[in-house]
């Protein structure tokens, strides 16, 4: 959805909302949150049916590819509504010299952890 | 000497220490606190998935922390704080689509939040004892 489409007329002509990217930004975290919603339910409720059953159904739960699927867009949609709330957070609380570090280590880590779930899963479902 | 108005110390607003905490504020704020809180979770979510890739031996050793009490009562934890989180996102995607601004709206929604938060941990924990064969 381009920032034409979410702007009214009226607004863009009298200049309201963000100079920049806001609207676009605002999009995108509203588009993952939207994702992540199903995807979480999904999530617990496989947990929930699989608790107690021990590795080797969890290990042949996670080589379906049903689940290799759902658990990579979870993953994915996961650590980027992560990120655009840590982002808020630390852009609401954190003024000192320090803030654009913490916002770039977050960043990273946040992209290392999914990268890290990512290759766990496909390592499963790949049989290694 | 008096010193010039700008040079004291005022109170900034919004002055959040000396308002009644209302449900409004309190679901504000804890929304943030859950969202933060899940950020961690998420990273076990991804210790628990490297465990499984890594093997038994590794998998076990994290499925014994999950087993163990204080392994219960963050798991606990982590279900209210995902279903309050969900709840209030939910919301405020509403909010967002531009619908429940009115006060009535805003205070039954709040409430709704509350009470399905409540209501779907303790509907995970008992269709999980039912599962594991606590149940009739």
């Amino acid at each position: 959805m381009s920032n034409a489409r979410m702007r009214s007329p009226l607004g863009r002509a009298l200049g309201l909302g963000s100079a920049k990217d806001g609207v676009e930004a605002w999009w995108r975290e509203r588009v993952w949150a939207v994702a992540l919603a199903p995807l979480t339910v999904w999530l617990t409720v496989s947990i929930l049916m699989r608790a107690d059953k021990g590795y080797a159904a969890v290990v042949a739960w996670l080589k379906m590819p049903v689940t290799t699927t759902l658990m990579t867009l979870l993953l994915v949609a996961l650590f980027h509504h992560i990120a655009f709330g840590l982002q808020v957070v630390i852009e609401d609380y954190v003024h000192s010299r320090i803030k654009i570090p913490v916002l770039v280590g977050m960043r990273l880590g946040c992209l290392a952890l999914g990268v890290a779930g990512l290759v766990a899963i496909l390592k499963i479902a790949l049989g290694a | 000497m008096t010193r010039a108005p700008s040079d004291r110390q005022r109170p900034l607003s919004p002055n959040i220490q000396i308002y009644r905490p209302q449900l409004t504020s309190v679901l504000s704020i804890g929304n943030r606190i859950t969202g933060i809180a899940l950020s961690a979770y998420a990273v076990a979510l991804v210790i628990w998935l490297v465990a499984a890739a890594a093997g038994p031996d590794a998998y076990a050793a994290v499925d014994a922390f999950i087993g163990s009490w204080v392994g219960r009562i963050v798991l606990f934890g982590g279900t209210f704080c995902l279903f309050f989180h969900f709840c209030g996102g939910i919301r405020h995607l509403v909010w967002d689509a531009g619908y429940g601004f009115s006060l009535r709206a805003i205070y039954a929604s709040g409430w709704a939040v509350v009470a399905a938060s409540i209501a779907l941990t303790a509907l995970t924990y008992v269709v999980g004892a039912i599962l594991a064969g606590y149940g009739p």
